[in-house]
């Protein structure tokens, strides 16, 4: 029987480890159709009917097909509420909310800085792309100040949006992974006693492992 | 005493963003002018009070705080769907695809545009100096680009979440206005879909009296 839930991309890439994460922590079975990108395979017009920017993830599900890993994300878990992890987007609308504002931290704050550290410093050597000392500084720069934000909001919570596990942490694992696993700014997250706990604790989730694995044998 | 209560400034993307949101629910408010010009909103008060990133705007309902605009416009649209105008489905299946223009907003269009509104007029507004020609000269083709996928898909549909005015529409207001008084104005025009819409959703009398706050300082 054909799985209903399609995602278009490979593991490997931050966005569609998102949505990968999410649909493990939901336990929502899925298909993963790979998507060959130094093929260009995701600027041709087939694809850009599922995704009009030519970017990974595309997502189906049934009848309906989306884009943008946070957006995906909220759908799958207003649409499999009842499955696997239940608070995963807050079981009311005050612990939704507080979730939004991290989530919305994340996308605006944490990850503009550093996914452009994630390019230069994990993928640019494999693409034999010439490395910017003075973006990757500037951009350290950049997430150190925020992760001194999140220093301090981790010493208050055991989560950013509270006491529990949520959205708003796992939208964080794509790029802390690689910056802890892959390079040698790890340091940012682990010279740093709250977010290094924290780090520790979410990335230790089944779900991620999960997720890592199937990026490993890719 | 309004339970609601946004703090920021009139001039600010980010607070216009939800002044607009506040207005289209016709809700009761306080709006709390934070003085960016002294950095009230570096301070130490403002950071542990309102938001810990040191920026507008924050938001209030009764006890809950909340920053980072788009998520206080979600909080207001979902608490207050009874209230003034529907700005987000209850479908679920058009509130995610709402849902993914939001985010487009956010992610692809925003990025973009705040850096030419900062070049061509926060700079020249604010600190008194001229844009940076060459992150404008970076950054028009990429916006450019941006809008053909617009125009594609406004093409097909009234609004970018499908028939109705949403929050993924009001998104784009603050940024749009500002960019309108700049030579960035021709890559909208020269778009007719995306150019009646903003003709459309610019109209709308809830942004105008966000707008007006300016006026009023």
């Amino acid at each position: 029987m054909a799985t209903p839930v399609k995602v278009y991309g490979p593991p490997m890439s931050t966005a569609v480890s998102r949505v990968l994460a999410c649909l493990y922590e939901k336990n929502v079975e899925f298909e993963l159709i790979s998507i060959n990108m130094s093929k260009g395979e995701h600027k041709k017009p087939e694809f850009l009917k599922l995704q009009p920017f030519g970017q990974v993830p595309a997502f189906e599900d049934e009848s309906i097909s989306l884009f943008e890993s946070r957006a995906i994300c909220r759908y799958i878990c207003d649409k499999y509420a009842d499955k696997g992890n239940k608070g995963l987007y807050g079981t009311n609308p005050l612990a939704k909310a507080s979730i939004d504002q991290w989530l919305e931290a994340e996308g605006q704050s944490f990850n503009p800085p550093s996914s452009t550290l994630v390019f230069q410093l994990a993928f640019a050597p494999r693409m034999n792309i010439k490395q910017d000392k003075v973006v990757i500084r500037q951009n350290e720069e950049k997430l150190s100040k925020v992760l001194d934000i999140y220093e301090k909001r981790l010493g208050e919570a055991r989560f950013l949006a509270g006491d529990e596990f949520s959205l708003a942490d796992l939208s964080h694992l794509p790029n802390t992974q690689y910056l802890v696993s892959g390079t040698d700014k790890g340091n940012l997250f682990t010279s740093r006693e709250n977010v290094g706990r924290w780090w520790d604790e979410i990335s230790s989730r089944d779900s991620w492992k999960k997720v890592v694995d199937l990026q490993k044998g890719a | 005493m309004a339970a609601i209560k946004v703090h920021g400034s009139p001039l600010s993307t980010n607070t216009l963003r939800v002044l607009a949101t506040v207005y289209e629910k016709e809700l009761d408010h306080e709006f709390v002018l934070v003085d960016m010009s002294i950095g009230e909103h570096k301070k130490e008060h403002f950071l542990s009070t309102h938001n810990p990133f040191g920026q507008v705007p924050a938001f209030e309902d009764g006890d809950l705080k909340l920053f980072e605009s788009r998520a206080i416009t979600r909080y207001i649209a979902c608490e207050y769907a009874d209230k003034g105008t529907q700005l987000i489905y209850q479908d679920s299946k058009k509130m995610a695809i709402t849902s993914v223009w939001m985010e487009v907003e956010g992610q692809q269009y925003e990025q973009i545009a705040a850096k030419l509104a900062w070049e061509l007029v926060y700079k020249p507004l604010l600190l008194g100096m001229s844009a940076d020609k060459a992150i404008v000269e970076e950054n028009e083709p990429k916006l450019a680009k941006v809008l053909d996928i617009y125009e594609s898909r406004l093409a097909q549909s009234k609004y970018l979440g499908g028939d109705c005015f949403t929050l993924a529409d009001l998104h784009h207001l603050p940024t749009l206005h500002y960019l309108f008084g700049t030579q960035v104005k021709k890559l909208f025009d020269s778009r007719p879909h995306v150019s009646a819409w903003i003709a459309d959703i610019t109209a709308r009398p809830a942004w105008l009296k966000a707008l007006a706050l300016q006026s009023q300082e």
